[in-house]
């Protein structure tokens, strides 16, 4: 490139990042879209709102999450030393609480009574569900039965949590049922509503929304390292399914001459149907409203995704991210179960830290790049999550492999 | 005259409305589908919108997201519907045939080859469910080069001023639908519905068709007074849902679109 790309025009007026995002919707949704959009260009600009959302990430989420070195994790490895940014430490457990709280900090500006939500696994909908508890706004989170049924606990902490949550009777009863479901209760009652995505997807302006909430991830992480080295990263990494915490962190180093990498999940190899990495396997496509880099089939029908990490398991992405690695800002690279499951063992015996899942990819990346950068090099690795959510995931894994 | 000019203008006469059957293409399966439409033509439908099959129909209700599952797995594709188009259009000259899509099947395809097959098959126009007037341009140059009709669709939601500009330019007609939510059978038309419609009638350079969860000859005959055509999609679909026998299911299908055919006079 002869020019370094203006990261800050992006995406245009009508949500697009280049080709990607846009608004690809029914008519029914384009109004409240739009009064969503208005709204959050208004509101998000204005010194009360700015204020509120810097007391609550203080006060309440416990903001800023430190970096931390990774002195023993760093010594084993060859080549570049490893930093987390830990958003294990975020309030809730999970980067997810930085977008809900400005979401739902959104609906109450916006003099909403109610927020909505779909879940798959259920990190989501804890996450809205913590957040509109914390506001006193009613939240309603619509989970298929397969996967209420699977995810009890989680169902129980949004119960626990005041939220309303609405079993997906029809279809295949899991996420893509559960989207459906509630758009089609939002479109009921959008004047009092606002519906909450739970990723940096979806149609305008969800993923420009998300991004912007999760920024903070990436605007600490790169004060708190000048701050502890007087340096940059050679590189950032974070995990992506959807890719919110991995656009938050992305955003602090966008303008930097530092490395980004965005690792999706290869689940059990390369076939169809073993894994979600869209961005290396999928081609353009549109799902859910916006276009983007899908896992689609020969006739164009978005293919079923799989991995062990059930916050990465979505056929599309957001579109940031497809801009970013066409325009070869950032790189996406694959980490497959297994090689996932070893980094969370590894990071816990090592530094005494528990990562999710999802992050544990992240880890498992940095490892394997370290090789490529000297000793004096650093990775930050955006540990977007904490993994006590999946000690009977991976004793699953476990027995499922006859260990 | 185009054949959809030819239509509405040939119903006018004879004073009453169109008649625009949705039918899922390739539901139950490819066969039977393409049976169910030559039921519905010979019992007095007008149009047939070609509903191709998507696993996440973002604007469909219950009914027609199941009908499309099945469909899918029955082995439902594109250029199978667009062949089994081209055959209704051999038997059929005069029935309108529309192209009900969402987007990422016609992009996956390719805009461009999908306008020029279904042009050449002789479809009539295109109804993509997830291009709001926005996004229009993606498919909307296509159209045009090949002769095709792009449908836009207002629904309840649309303000009057978007609506303006959403049915400006149009050819063909404009579909006045609630999608998603309100899709599905409903025991009444909305009263302020008829308000809404002469609006956006008055605005429109081309008619104006209603589908509202249209399932009987009485709501039928109430919208047909002022609208230029009744649509009606998951009442239809959804005769052929239940367990009974192709032929039984066959049999009120056609029962449902003969009744809403005699229905569609209006009242002097």
């Amino acid at each position: 490139m002869s020019e370094p790309a203006n990261y800050r025009l992006t995406p245009d007026a009508a949500g697009f990042f280049g080709v990607y995002g846009g608004v690809h919707v029914p008519e029914c949704l384009v109004g409240p879209l739009r009064e969503v959009a208005d709204a959050y260009n208004r509101i998000s600009r204005c010194a009360d709102f700015i204020a509120e959302l810097r007391y609550i990430r203080k006060h309440f989420q416990g903001r800023p999450t430190p970096v931390s070195y990774c002195r023993r994790l760093s010594d084993r490895l060859d080549g570049a030393r490893i930093y987390l940014k830990r958003e294990d430490l975020n309030h809730s457990g999970a980067h997810k609480l930085n977008h809900c709280m400005g979401e739902v900090l959104l609906a109450k500006y916006m003099g909403k009574k109610r927020v909505i939500a779909e879940t798959g696994a259920g990190q989501h909908g804890v996450a809205l569900a913590t957040a509109a508890a914390y506001f006193g706004l009613e939240c309603e989170i619509h989970m298929g039965e397969v996967d209420i049924a699977k995810q009890a606990p989680n169902v129980a902490r949004m119960k626990l949590l005041g939220a309303k949550v609405v079993p997906v009777s029809f279809g295949l009863r899991t996420l893509k049922e559960a989207v459906d479901s509630a758009f089609t209760e939002y479109l009921k009652d959008p004047v009092s509503t606002l519906y909450c995505i739970g990723s940096v997807v979806g149609p305008h302006p969800f993923p420009l929304l998300v991004r912007d909430f999760q920024e903070v991830v990436g605007i600490e992480a790169r004060e708190q390292f000048l701050e502890m080295t007087g340096n940059l990263p050679e590189a950032v990494t974070a995990c992506v399914g959807g890719g919110s915490n991995a656009m938050g962190i992305f955003r602090g180093f966008i303008n930097d001459p530092t490395a980004l990498y965005g690792v999706e999940p290869l689940g059990k190899g390369p076939k169809t149907g073993d894994h979600a990495a869209s961005m290396t396997y999928g081609t353009p496509g549109i799902i859910h409203g916006f276009k983007c880099y899908l896992l689609q089939d020969d006739k164009g029908e978005p293919l079923p995704v799989y991995s062990c990490a059930s916050g990465l398991d979505y056929p599309g992405v957001g579109p940031e991210h497809c801009l970013l690695a066409d325009q070869g800002r950032a790189s996406y690279q694959v980490v497959n179960d297994d090689e996932a499951v070893a980094a969370f063992e590894l990071l816990s015996r090592l530094e005494g830290i528990i990562p999710a899942l999802e992050s544990s990819h992240a880890v498992a990346q940095a490892m394997h790049a370290a090789r490529r950068y000297a000793p004096e090099d650093v990775i930050i690795v955006n540990l977007s999550g904490r993994g006590d959510k999946d000690m009977d995931n991976i004793r699953q894994y476990k027995e499922g492999r006859g260990q | 005259m185009n054949r959809l000019a030819e239509l509405f203008s040939s119903c006018a006469r004879s004073r009453r409305a169109a008649l625009i059957m949705y039918a899922t293409a390739g539901y139950p399966d490819m066969a039977r589908s393409e049976a169910a439409i030559e039921g519905a033509i010979a019992s007095g439908a007008d149009m047939i919108e070609l509903g191709v099959p998507f696993s996440d129909p973002m604007a469909d209700g219950p009914v027609i997201c199941a009908a499309a599952k099945a469909a899918i797995e029955q082995g439902a594709t594109l250029p199978g519907i667009l062949a089994m188009a081209g055959r209704i259009r051999q038997r059929h000259p005069k029935t309108g045939l529309i192209l009900f899509s969402y987007m990422n099947m016609i992009f996956h395809y390719g805009v461009d080859r999908l306008c020029e097959d279904f042009a050449r098959l002789g479809g009539d126009g295109i109804l993509a469910v997830d291009l709001p007037l926005e996004e229009r341009e993606e498919l909307l140059p296509s159209c045009r080069a090949r002769g095709l009709h792009l449908i836009p669709l207002v629904s309840p939601a649309t303000s009057l001023e978007r609506a303006r500009r959403i049915v400006r330019d149009t050819t063909g007609f404009v579909y006045y639908v609630s999608l998603r939510g309100t899709t599905g059978v409903r025991a009444a038309v909305a009263a302020e519905l008829e308000e809404r419609v002469r609006q956006v009638r008055q605005a429109s350079p081309a008619p104006v068709v209603v589908g509202f969860g249209i399932s009987s000859g009485v709501q039928a005959h109430r919208v047909a007074q002022y609208a230029d055509g009744v649509v009606a999609g998951s009442a239809y679909v959804r005769c052929f849902a239940d367990g009974r026998g192709f032929p039984e299911q066959l049999a009120s299908a056609n029962d449902l679109v003969g009744e809403l055919a005699e229905n569609l006079h209006v009242d002097p």
